[in-house]
């Protein structure tokens, strides 16, 4: 049976669809609909329950080089109060997961996909044995939300009453008391846009998701389902692990090479990723549109002419561009922008164009 | 399942499609009830005008953001016209199914084949039971 969050009972009240989503039973929307639900983070403000995302504490002294050689980003420049993103590989290069991790007085938070959490923990059990570190799953006693779009700093400081929150540096993260308890807040988040995610003890959960929808009633906050969660992603090109990624995928396929720190060190995968990035992969992820209509869905054959070259991993009907969008893995070769090639639709193939990554960026505010 | 509308003018089938016969001319689209399952439509793709076809074939493709669906004739027929202005808004066929978003006009061949389809209360005890 799928697990329900503490906040099952207010999806429910406000009308959502519910799906099992990795196990948990989550809202793929409401009332309101994926497209508007999208178009509202994009313009106002939207607020996630995103709770299936799991977090793992890495502390102790050895807490750094255990994470420089499990991670491939450069641990040490994620300074104290600091986010960023990285990846786990195997020693053959492809992923375990990609997380975001959060430096917070003297522990490490690794933000991990739901798919993953418990692979993620014993892969880094498992790896930890020459460390002096301890690994705490925080998961079921941490509940996360976040709250995206152009007005998510505007409805935190009314919450706050201060201006702290405008103030917190992209990627950025902080401690906070807030909610009547110790929440963790970072200026992160998975659609595109300026935003926040809050970590608080999941008893604070009903509290912390009703005061913030009070707090965003004035702005147009609304609650938003794993459908728009999904289009909002894809837009700005965030990958998703189980599309994009893959325990046959590597960040050089993917495009993520600036993920990986080659300077910092030795890491799991380091001297495949090397060799990969030496000689090129044989497959890149890139960004299509198609030329003529049609959803290019996840598993759809990507064609050259009459050959099949590729696989759609992620695609969608694009609300903020009214176009059909995907990403896709391709021969090198056919990876140039501009590179005109098909995604077979119901046994039809529909033409389509290599574009620039990504489809979609925030305005930059003045 | 109050919300949901049944427009009484029409027969349905058990693919919920309507169908509404105006004179000699019937119309088809999708049922509210169909609409409010699939969720924001993106795209519907229509025959071509003159496509001649037979009751139960595949007339069409709705997609929504979850999947795509087949579109089954009701009945036998030649397509006359069909909806262009699904192309720029398919959203009106979740916000008037009945109405601007209709899919096609068809000639039709066999009008007993109307028999077969469900009349407005037996397609609402369907709807009813689907549930």
């Amino acid at each position: 049976m799928a697990k329900r969050t503490a906040l099952y009972d207010r999806h429910i009240a406000a009308g959502a669809k519910m799906v099992d989503f990795a196990g948990w039973e989550l809202p793929i929307q409401y009332p309101t609909g994926p497209k508007e639900e999208h178009l509202i983070v994009r313009r106002t403000a939207g607020l996630f329950d995103i709770d299936h995302m799991g977090q793992i504490m890495v502390s102790g002294p050895d807490a750094l080089a255990f994470l420089q050689r499990m991670l491939t980003a450069n641990i040490a420049a994620i300074a104290h109060q600091q986010a960023g993103y990285a990846l786990m590989c195997y020693s053959d290069g492809a992923v375990v997961d990609d997380a975001f991790v959060y430096n917070l007085d003297s522990q490490y938070m690794i933000v991990a996909n739901a798919s993953n959490v418990g692979k993620d923990e014993r892969w880094l059990r498992w790896h930890s044995r020459p460390y002096e570190v301890t690994i705490e799953n925080i998961s079921s006693a941490t509940h996360m939300l976040a709250l995206q779009g152009p007005k998510a700093a505007a409805i935190l400081s009314a919450l706050t009453g201060d201006s702290s929150s405008i103030n917190l540096a992209h990627h950025a993260c902080q401690k906070l008391e807030l909610f009547g308890t110790t929440i963790i807040l970072g200026r992160t988040g998975y659609t595109g846009e300026d935003g926040f995610e809050l970590y608080m003890p999941v008893e604070q959960a009903v509290c912390a998701w009703d005061a913030l929808i009070e707090a965003g009633k004035p702005f147009g906050l609304a609650p938003i389902g794993l459908a728009a969660r999904d289009s909002l992603r894809l837009e700005p090109c965030m990958p998703l692990y189980g599309q994009e990624l893959g325990p046959d995928r590597t960040p050089i396929q993917a495009g993520l090479g600036w993920a990986i720190s080659f300077s910092k060190g030795n890491f799991v995968g380091r001297d495949a990723l090397a060799k990969e990035r030496l000689e090129g992969p044989a497959e890149k992820l890139v960004a299509i549109q198609m030329l003529d209509p049609g959803v290019p869905r996840h598993g759809y054959t990507v064609v050259h002419g009459l050959e099949a070259v590729g696989e759609v991993t992620s695609g969608i009907y694009s609300p903020t561009l009214d176009a059909f969008i995907a990403m896709a893995y391709v021969p090198r070769r056919l990876a140039a922008v501009g590179t005109e090639i098909g995604v077979s639709i119901r046994g039809k193939a529909r033409r389509a164009i290599v574009v620039k990554k990504p489809f979609y960026r925030a305005p930059v505010k003045s | 399942m109050s919300s949901i509308t049944i427009d009484a003018s029409c027969h349905y089938a058990q693919n919920h499609e309507w169908i509404r016969i105006e004179g000699d001319v019937a119309v088809v689209g999708i049922s509210d009830y169909a609409q409010d399952q699939l969720g924001d439509i993106v795209y519907v793709e229509l025959p071509q005008v003159g496509d001649q076809l037979a009751q139960g074939d595949s007339f069409g493709v709705v997609e929504s953001v979850k999947a795509a669906s087949d579109c089954y004739l009701p009945v036998s027929g030649k397509i006359i016209a069909v909806n262009d202005q699904l192309e720029s808004e398919p959203e009106l066929v979740n916000s008037d199914p009945f109405g601007e978003g209709w899919f096609v006009r068809l000639q039709t061949s066999d009008p007993a084949q109307l028999e077969s389809l469900m009349d407005a209360p037996a397609y609402a005890t369907f709807c009813e039971q689907d549930n």
